[in-house]
């Protein structure tokens, strides 16, 4: 579970939330929506301890992060980012080991390599595992940095628009796995563009606006043409396909 | 008109640092006096004028103010064409050579090198940065290149490289200074007198082409100029890396205008004030003899560093 | 993979018998004594510049997340040099070690402010980090010469700045064994240099403490540097070509092709040493000029190349 308390951020000194409390509950899947600009990507960086805030807090299980120390908050929460450059040359499953990092220091133990070749797996890697990242498609490679975010194993989860450059059939994979690990338990946070996305598979929705949140609850109350045309200052149908709330931007 | 007071105040300038060259701390006989200095003050305006214009129209072809002969490792070029004749024409005897036979032919061989090498960078141009990179690089290759040779030619003297890798101001040739002069005044004046095609080529190359003017020639014709402006100045003082930059920086800096029939004799009136006074500076009020040169790459790297940060800025 | 893995240390081990019996003097007559004095010592001397130089790259390129840096293209060896100046300057009688201390302090200094600079740099255009370490590496090259010319120290600043290793003697180069050691000090640290190389955020997530990585990094490679360029002078490019052609042929998990880097940049400094010693026969080229032409070929491919 981690909490917000007044939280205020500020990027090169210029504010960018403001004042936001929110909890985010263990075993659930929470996704962030909202326009462009209105601050996801900053909280989510904020929640997984990149950046600290100006004034607030966020607590872990009711422990300031900062207090912390940052071998063990590793071991308790882990961060996909959206920039993609990985830097050095290495193969998905170096990769993806690296994850591993904080629970072995670089000496692979047998649970160790188990939990690799399971991520690799849960992400459809297998079939080039010791290929360099260099040499793959923008969605291969963003799939190599979830399947390493998992192989973290901790119990809070950040996804920062995993589903960039994801083809159909492993969005939804990965917004598969994303509810397994909810449901397992662990607390899963993710920033999704696709609001259709965020009414089928989320438990909870947090909609921010302008540094703000405009609006929080569940899919059947976020995921409304009010609601949901006032957050984004533009008319938007919401349609009910096979049971599922569909939004339509036409 | 501001661009008539601005070369009148550069000139004024330069008279004055002139003479504070030729009277500071100067004793005895006058007319032994000017005949020693002023060789040498010919010397400098030389080098300073051949390094101020290279540069400037350097800058034109290349279409970027960061950009330098110099920086594009032409200096080096030069250096490496020099012992490169060394080497194959060793049997020869070069060392016997007429000196003005061997810059003739050192000179030579740079403008085939430099329309050879740097003709196709620059028409290919992909990216700024890589073509500065790329031009850093041969510099640094064509030194060791030259180191190499050096080594080859005369294995057991230790001093051979040291001499040649940086400027001196103060061992001039004498002989060499009024042939160089000479051709510097040449080229100078031939580029001057084409200031108009050089304003429409600063353009670019696809407005200059629409706009009449035979671009792919004109440019060779320039960079052949460029070619032996560098020669001469390489010649008389060696190496000097980021002189140009500074002068081509301070010039913009002044003149705030894109027309070469003031950019040109601007930029050689403040590189000769520059060169003359900092000589007069080091050699007669501070008593350091040898280090204008390594001040002035400071100084210009340093200029060159702002340029290249404030870059991303822009 | 076994076979490749064998293919390093069997070429290492055939330059070492080269090494030891390429020169100027016989061993046939029964002077075995130059081995022990001068040829293994020289030999050893390549293997440890080269090994030590070749990490240094990899690790300078992991912090600058940057395949086109080195010491002697970021600062750290004109750094060095400088530091080594003033000493020389100040206290002209100190001992090799302080000077060595001096030299090292002055190289991190000088790195450290290399990469102060490219963080501000636009990271959208990876050609900009070399370009300014290069300018930066003159204006501090250009700095130490300004101290020597005045001083008439200016042979020992060429000395330093362009590797020599026919000076080398039993002796006279044992502090390189620090650079040997330095070398296997980042090995122990491969996976953090690693993941500082996946930059700060990464490594924070995975809870790296990362200004102490790049503050680890730094120390090694500094004094890397220092110790090169005060016992046989700088000797360019081994840390750029080496680590850029083991990447690719084996990645660039440190853990893993480390070992590879230090024995390629080893067996280049050696191969190139026993080059400059055959040339001019009996004459020698020092193997920095080799290598400055060697390397900068190679940079220019790389920055030409398609990739």
């Amino acid at each position: 579970m981690i909490e917000t308390r007044a939280l205020s951020v500020h990027l090169t000194g210029k504010p960018v939330l403001h004042d936001v409390s929110l909890s985010l509950p263990r075993g659930k899947l929470t996704a962030l929506v909202g326009p462009n600009g209105a601050g996801k990507s900053t909280l989510l960086t904020a929640l997984g301890r990149l950046i600290a805030p100006a004034s607030g807090e966020i607590l872990l299980d009711c422990v300031p992060l900062n207090t912390i120390p940052a071998p063990e908050l590793a071991l308790r929460l882990s961060i996909l980012r959206q920039e993609g450059a990985v830097g050095p040359r290495l193969t998905v499953r170096d990769l993806v080991s690296f994850g591993r990092y904080p629970h072995s220091h670089g000496r692979l133990g047998v649970t160790d390599r188990a939990e690799v070749e399971r991520a690799i797996d849960r992400l459809d890697l297998a079939a080039f595992s010791d290929r360099y990242l260099d040499t793959l498609s923008g969605g291969q490679k963003q799939r190599a940095q979830i399947a390493m975010v998992l192989a973290q194993q901790t119990d809070v989860i950040l996804l920062d628009e995993p589903l960039n450059n994801l083809d159909l059939a492993h969005a939804r994979r990965v917004m598969r796995i994303a509810r397994q690990e909810a449901e397992a338990g662990r607390t899963v946070v993710v920033v999704l563009h696709d609001l259709t996305v965020a009414a089928a598979y989320a438990d909870h929705l947090v909609a921010l606006k302008a540094g703000r949140v405009a609006a929080s609850g569940r899919p059947d109350q976020v995921v409304t043409e009010p609601v949901l045309s006032d957050l984004f200052d533009t008319e938007v149908t919401v349609a009910e396909v096979g049971g599922r709330r569909v939004v339509l931007t036409l | 008109m501001r661009g008539a007071s601005l070369i009148l105040l550069a000139a004024l300038a330069l008279l004055l640092a002139c003479l504070a060259f030729l009277s500071l701390g100067a004793r005895g006989d006058w007319g032994f006096v000017l005949m020693f200095r002023g060789t040498r003050l010919v010397a400098l305006i030389t080098v300073a004028s051949a390094v101020a214009l290279s540069t400037m129209v350097f800058q034109t072809l290349a279409a970027n103010r960061i950009l330098t002969p110099a920086i594009m490792g032409f200096d080096a070029l030069f250096l490496l064409g020099q012992s490169g004749l060394v080497f194959i024409l060793s049997g020869v005897g070069v060392a016997m050579l007429n000196p003005y036979l061997k810059f003739g032919l050192e000179t030579g061989v740079m403008l085939v090198a430099a329309l050879a090498l740097f003709g196709a960078l620059l028409r290919r141009g992909r990216g700024i940065s890589r073509m500065i990179l790329t031009g850093i690089v041969f510099g640094i290759l064509f030194r060791s290149l030259t180191q190499l040779l050096n080594r080859l030619i005369a294995p057991s003297e230790f001093s051979v490289v040291q001499s040649a890798s940086f400027a001196q101001f103060t061992a001039i040739p004498a002989n060499l200074t009024w042939v160089a002069a000479g051709g510097t005044v040449l080229v100078s004046a031939w580029l001057i007198a084409q200031h108009r095609r050089l304003d429409v080529m600063a353009l670019g190359r696809e407005a200059a082409m629409s706009l009449g003017v035979r671009y792919d020639r004109q440019a060779r014709q320039m960079l052949a100029a460029v070619a032996l402006l560098v020669s001469v100045s390489t010649a008389l003082v060696g190496p000097i890396v980021f002189f140009g930059l500074l002068v081509s920086a301070l010039t913009h800096h002044l003149a705030r205008s894109w027309r070469h029939a003031l950019l040109l004799p601007l930029s050689a009136l403040v590189a000769c004030t520059v060169l003359v006074a900092s000589q007069t500076l080091f050699e007669r009020v501070l008593h350091l003899q040898t280090s204008v040169a390594v001040v002035i790459e400071g100084l210009g790297g340093l200029v060159f560093l702002a340029m290249i940060l404030r870059r991303r800025k822009s | 993979m076994s076979p490749s893995r064998l293919a390093a240390p069997a070429a290492l081990v055939l330059l070492v018998g080269i090494s030891a019996v390429t020169g100027v003097a016989s061993l046939s007559g029964g002077e075995w004594w130059i081995l022990g004095v001068s040829r293994l010592p020289r030999t050893a001397a390549a293997l440890l510049a080269g090994a030590g130089l070749a990490v240094a790259g990899v690790i300078m390129q992991m912090l600058a997340r940057n395949r086109f840096v080195e010491p002697s293209t970021t600062g750290t060896a004109q750094a060095a040099g400088l530091g080594l100046v003033a000493v020389t300057l100040v206290a002209p009688g100190a001992a090799l070690w302080l000077k060595m201390a001096v030299a090292t302090a002055a190289a991190l200094i000088g790195t450290a402010g290399f990469l102060a600079l490219v963080r501000r740099l636009p990271s959208r255009d990876p050609l900009l980090v070399p370009l300014t370490g290069l300018v930066y590496g003159g204006i501090l090259g250009a700095a130490a010469t300004f101290l020597a010319y005045e001083r008439d120290l200016i042979q020992y600043v060429d000395v330093w700045m362009n590797g020599e290793l026919s000076g080398v003697m039993l002796g006279r180069y044992e502090f390189l064994w620090a650079a040997g050691a330095l070398a296997i000090a980042a090995y122990v640290f491969a996976d953090r240099f690693t993941i500082a190389g996946m930059g700060e955020d990464t490594s924070r997530s995975l809870g790296l403490d990362y200004p102490r990585v790049v503050a680890l990094g730094l120390v090694i490679v500094a004094g890397i540097a220092a110790v090169t360029v005060v016992t046989v002078g700088m000797i360019p490019f081994v840390g750029l070509v080496v680590p850029n052609m083991v990447a690719r042929f084996a990645g660039e998990n440190l853990r893993r092709t480390l070992p590879l880097v230090a024995m390629s940049g080893a067996g280049l400094v050696l191969a190139c040493d026993i080059l400059g010693r055959l040339i001019r026969f009996p004459y020698e080229i020092p193997v920095g000029t080799i290598l400055g032409v060697l390397g900068a070929l190679v940079f220019l491919w790389m920055l030409n190349a398609r990739r």
